[in-house]
């Protein structure tokens, strides 16, 4: 007797090893992808979207890559998801979790065929993740008390974030860059103040950190372009025509006369509002909404500079630097906080012009204006500055340290060798498998860099069977050398993360012994 | 086919269509059926325990799920047979009811269901066997009642509690953190529990969920918190003491429901009308302001212009916070819903000790707390952790280890867990077959040979021999007339289940008892199944 169909038609099932194949190919070929992107000389993938234009993206970055692909293997999915998590939570490492997990399958497929049961693989891997971070943890390196010694770690976490980077030419200019701005933020990680403004021209090395603010729009016409001591109104209402809010209210005239009357009477009603907003004292407005011609020109007599249509972050951002309040009534002009700055003035970048907000009274903004050859360029760019300012502010916040170049997974994995030396049982094997994987990442850095991999990390391995050694990687010259000389060094934070989210992800995969994919739903308009 | 025929030779027609519907009759009927409830309850065997895999099931948008919860995997698995669904709806009637042991009672019901093949095989008639599961049943769940145990907690020492959610968390894929967890679901239990009725109320618990963080981050808030941030940037982000009103009518202009037309015909008219506007808000902020609020809670939209008289008056505001939201707001600050402004009077308003606004990770997420509330009998678990999957299956686990809490509040009688109370029962449903006379008997026995499958899957799912290890409990607990020996699932070296604190609800184990076999006598009792064909 045949079992009926259980399932609707087109869903599918995976069982036992059929499914743990699927899902290990999966992760491990998702991992394979980025892994040509890990390391100072990791290569860059060009993505063509499919949508309107086929828009083309040149990056290394790991999370963007994986976001842009269309997956269809439920396990690949698992791993797109902890590098967006990555991305989310410390901004970096999002290729180093992938190709972690993804080497953690790939041993665990290795222990599967060798009869040994998921779940034990699972507690010899927190075991191991235990171990490895306790041995991190004994290594770090913690310099906040030190305001010099401090600055200069930032300033090497920057740069050893932005040599895997296209900005890896200028790093030392950009890393400053970085630097600088996250300094200014003092401890808070809201990086929605540190604007990040592109325009294309000029070369990298032409980009450069304003203090004050920076708005991409124009000053209306006739009017100042360059204001000393300004006081801003910030305002978020309609400089239209005012509409009427009462519902069902609607003008009936039976006249040419009326007509004329009532549009008197709103230019009347918009008068005397202009006349609210400059009765605040104030010679700078800046509104979220437009301003029609008729208003700009009221501003324009009055000598007061109006800026229309400055997006919602844009007016949250100002309102926060300048120390104003977004107001839209203006009855009351006593109660309402207006902002001030030193200088606004029209300045000129590449052929664009925008307005300059300097000496405000919150110094914790700052615009990092981006110049670059293209915008693929300039895109690439502000992702890699992105990474290196989401590290830095997290390296503020926990400003443990570490070296980099290979050097935290050597470290490591000899922690995680000692410990499948004193475990007895079949967790042994899993420990033994997880130190593996984590040599593994200096192995795809060195290849990625084009070095004999297997002889260098053969040095590294005999460098730190040394009490405290300082080795790693050294790309550039192709060789092992000492990370603290060569000023290379990583946040512990990060580090951690990717440890942590990798081993959870490879326990989630492993854990899966069905797939159960169900018919995908249909849509009207295919094909 | 059967066909019947009149007296003319001509057949009557008895469904509609009969020729294009397939149709199993009798025995092929029962053994199809019981094919299918078997393999839904295989797919979940493997589920079971806290050794027990885990399910990828990918949703028809694409979305995955990781699981191992057996109501989320029979809800999410899109099955198409009639007695799949039933299995299915037997494990939803499980988790509505108890919330825990939802794969449990699918696998009892699919190995009641193997017995039940067995049996008809050799010829006994299912409602026989039905029968004899009824009487068998009822044996089982009066021996239950006969081991079960009292356990004494209170309010101050909960740690008994904490120990029964931990073996329900265990299970799952947060057991690396189960001791946090299991603390965060009993106190939040504890606190909306109401003692002398043993009722708890689980609406109270909100359970909400944000990406990022860890799973160590996840906490207790004896509050409300709101997936919404104030409605202007520069209002306040924390105050104390607050007065609270809670309105459902939007900071806009009155819009009656009854058609009608404001005419302006002259400038009067319009200016007039203008000044009504400008009142209209006016009042309305002025109104809070008057019966002292400090904060705006509010179901709809602002205007603009509202929103910045409410920031000038110094007002903080909420808006567009949710109808059930605003209902636990009002429960847990002991203020009233109002429905107009005219309406607002001091004693309608909330009050809660600190409100304040929370900022999360490097991206713009925000959300409200209310906490210190007059009435502090809403809580909230937030969880945290690394990805959206892993939130939702916290969330899931968080809801088992609460139904067990509450169960327990209910009633405090517990039987211990690792499939020693199922072994147990089969000993004395076994025991009592060979006093019934006839062919239950045998039917009494199967019942007690499907009992014996959860701990075989239980030992099969932790890399044990399933039969050697069986036995031996079996024959340890006759020996030693110990009823709370079960499987040693962690390896930790004894099979006393006392001395490993592994224990289940009394009424959940019941439960899972009744409705598997209930379920199987329903299957068992159908002869026939008439399904329109393909088309």
């Amino acid at each position: 007797m045949a079992v009926e169909r259980l399932f609707k038609d087109e869903a599918t099932e995976e069982k036992g090893e059929r499914a743990r194949m699927a899902s290990f190919v999966g992760a491990v070929a998702i991992a394979d992808l980025v892994k040509t992107t890990l390391g100072p000389k990791g290569m860059d993938k060009i993505l063509q979207s499919t949508g309107r234009g086929h828009s083309v993206t040149v990056t290394n970055d790991g999370a963007t890559i994986l976001k842009s692909l269309h997956i269809d293997n439920a396990a690949a999915k698992v791993l797109v998801d902890i590098s967006k998590v990555q991305d989310d939570e410390v901004g970096d490492g999002t290729t180093s979790v992938v190709v972690l997990a993804g080497e953690l399958l790939r041993e665990a497929e290795k222990l599967v065929n060798a009869k040994i049961h998921p779940m034990t693989i699972i507690s010899g891997y927190r075991m191991a993740a235990e171990c490895a971070r306790n041995a991190l943890l004994e290594k770090v390196v913690d310099n906040k008390l030190d305001a010099e010694k401090f600055k200069t770690d930032l300033m090497k976490i920057a740069m050893t974030t932005l040599s895997s980077k296209i900005l890896s030419q200028d790093k030392e200019h950009f890393a400053k860059l970085a630097v600088d701005a996250v300094m200014r933020l003092k401890g808070s990680t809201n990086l929605e103040s540190i604007q990040i403004i592109k325009k294309p021209g000029g070369s990298l090395k032409d980009s450069f950190l304003d203090e004050g603010f920076i708005l991409d729009k124009k000053i209306g016409v006739g009017q100042p372009k360059r204001i000393e001591n300004a006081k801003i109104l910030v305002a978020n209402t309609a400089m239209d025509t005012d509409k009427v809010k009462i519902y069902g209210a609607r003008v009936r005239v039976d006249s040419m006369a009326k007509v004329a009357e009532i549009e008197v009477a709103e230019k009347e009603k918009m008068r005397e509002k202009v006349q609210k907003i400059i009765n605040h004292g104030i010679n700078c407005f800046v509104n979220r909404q437009l301003i029609y011609n008729f208003p700009e020109e009221l501003f324009a007599d009055a000598g007061v500079l109006a800026i229309e249509h400055a997006d919602f972050d844009g007016i949250e951002r100002l309102a926060l630097v300048t120390g104003g309040e977004i107001a839209s009534t203006f009855d009351n002009p006593e109660s309402v906080k207006l902002g001030h700055c030193k200088l606004i003035e029209e300045i000129m970048i590449g052929e664009d012009r925008l307005i300059h907000f300097s000496g405000v009274e919150m110094g914790q903004a700052c615009t990092i204006v981006l110049r670059g050859a293209s915008p693929h360029m300039l895109d690439e760019a502000e992702r890699s500055l992105h990474d290196a300012l989401c590290v830095l502010s997290q390296t503020v916040i926990d400003s443990r340290v570490l070296f980099g170049g290979g050097w935290p997974e050597m470290v490591m994995a000899k922690a995680v060798d000692e410990l499948a030396r004193k475990t007895p049982g079949k967790r042994s094997h899993a420990i033994e498998a997880f130190s593996r994987a984590l040599v593994a990442i200096p192995t795809i850095i060195a290849d990625n860099a084009g070095l004999d991999s297997a002889e260098l990390v053969a040095q590294l391995r005999a460098e730190h069977h040394k009490e405290e050694s300082n080795a790693g990687i050294d790309v550039i010259s192709g060789s092992v050398g000492d990370m603290a000389d060569l000023g290379i060094s990583e946040a512990f934070k990060v580090k951690q993360a990717v440890l942590l989210s990798a081993t959870e992800a490879a326990e989630m995969i492993l854990r899966v012994d069905e797939i159960i994919t169900c018919a995908p739903r249909r849509r009207e308009d295919r094909m | 086919m059967a066909l019947a025929f009149d007296e003319y030779g001509r057949p009557f027609i008895i469904i509609r269509e009969q020729e294009q519907k397939t149709r199993l009759r009798g025995l092929d009927a029962q053994k199809a059926n019981i094919s299918a409830g078997k393999a839904v309850a295989r797919i979940l065997r493997t589920s079971l325990g806290p050794k027990g895999m885990d399910k990828m099931l990918q949703s028809p948008d694409g979305d995955v799920t990781i699981t191992n919860d057996g109501a989320t995997i029979l809800e999410q698995m899109d099955v198409d047979s009639q007695i799949g669904k039933l299995m299915v709806e037997l494990s939803r009637s499980q988790d509505y009811e108890i919330g825990d042991g939802t794969t449990g009672v699918v696998v009892m019901a699919g190995a009641l269901l193997e017995q039940a093949e067995k049996l008809l095989e050799r010829g006994i008639h299912p409602i026989r066997i039905a029968e004899g599961y009824e009487v068998a049943s009822r044996i089982a769940f009066e021996h239950l009642e006969h081991i079960s145990h009292k356990f004494e907690f209170s309010a101050t020492n909960a740690e008994s509690l904490v120990q029964t959610c931990m073996t329900t968390l265990s299970s799952k894929i947060v057991n690396r953190c189960k001791r946090s967890l299991a603390e965060i679901s009993v106190k939040a239990v504890l606190a909306v529990a109401d003692l002398e009725r043993k009722d708890v109320n689980l609406d109270l618990i909100k359970v909400e969920g944000k990406v990022g963080g860890k799973l160590e981050d996840t906490e207790l808030i004896y509050g409300i918190i709101v997936d919404k941030d104030m409605s202007h940037p520069q209002m306040p982000k924390q105050i104390e003491n607050a007065k609270i009103a809670i309105l459902t009518c939007p900071f806009e202009p009155p819009k009656p429901k009854t058609k009608h037309k404001v005419d302006i015909d002259s400038v009067e008219k319009f200016q007039t009308l203008r000044q009504q506007e400008r009142k209209y808000f006016d009042d309305m902020v002025q109104q809070c302001k008057d019966v002292g609020a400090t904060l705006v809670i509010c179901q709809w939209g602002f205007d603009d212009e509202a929103n910045h008289l409410l920031m000038n008056r110094n007002l903080p505001a909420v808006r567009w916070v949710g109808g059930v939201e605003l209902e636990l707001i009002a429960i847990a600050t002991g203020g009233r819903i109002v429905p107009r402004f005219q309406e607002l009077t001091p004693e309608k308003l909330g009050k809660a000790g600190l409100v304040r606004e929370k900022a999360f990770g490097t991206t713009k997420d925000r959300m409200i707390y209310i906490e210190h509330c007059a009435n502090s009998r809403a809580v909230t678990i937030f969880i945290r952790g690394g990805n959206k999957m892993m939130i939702e299956e916290t969330k899931r686990s968080i809801h088992d280890a609460l139904c067990v809490a509450r169960n327990l509040i209910r009633n405090n009688s517990i039987v211990y867990g690792g499939g020693s109370a199922e072994i147990s029962c089969s000993i004395a449903v076994e025991a009592a077959a060979d006093k019934y006379p006839g062919v239950e008997q045998y039917a009494i026995r199967a019942f007690a040979d499907a009992l014996d499958a959860i701990p075989m899957a239980l030992a099969e799912n932790s890399g044990l021999q399933p039969i050697e290890t069986l036995s031996a409990v079996k024959s340890q607990q006759i020996k030693e007339n110990n009823t709370c020996c079960g499987i040693d699932c962690n390896d930790v070296g004894t099979n006393d289940m006392r001395e490993q604190d592994v224990f289940e609800t009394l009424i959940g184990k019941q439960q899972q008892i009744l409705l598997a076999t209930q379920v199987v006598k329903m299957i068992l009792k159908i002869d026939d199944v008439i399904s329109p064909s393909e088309y």
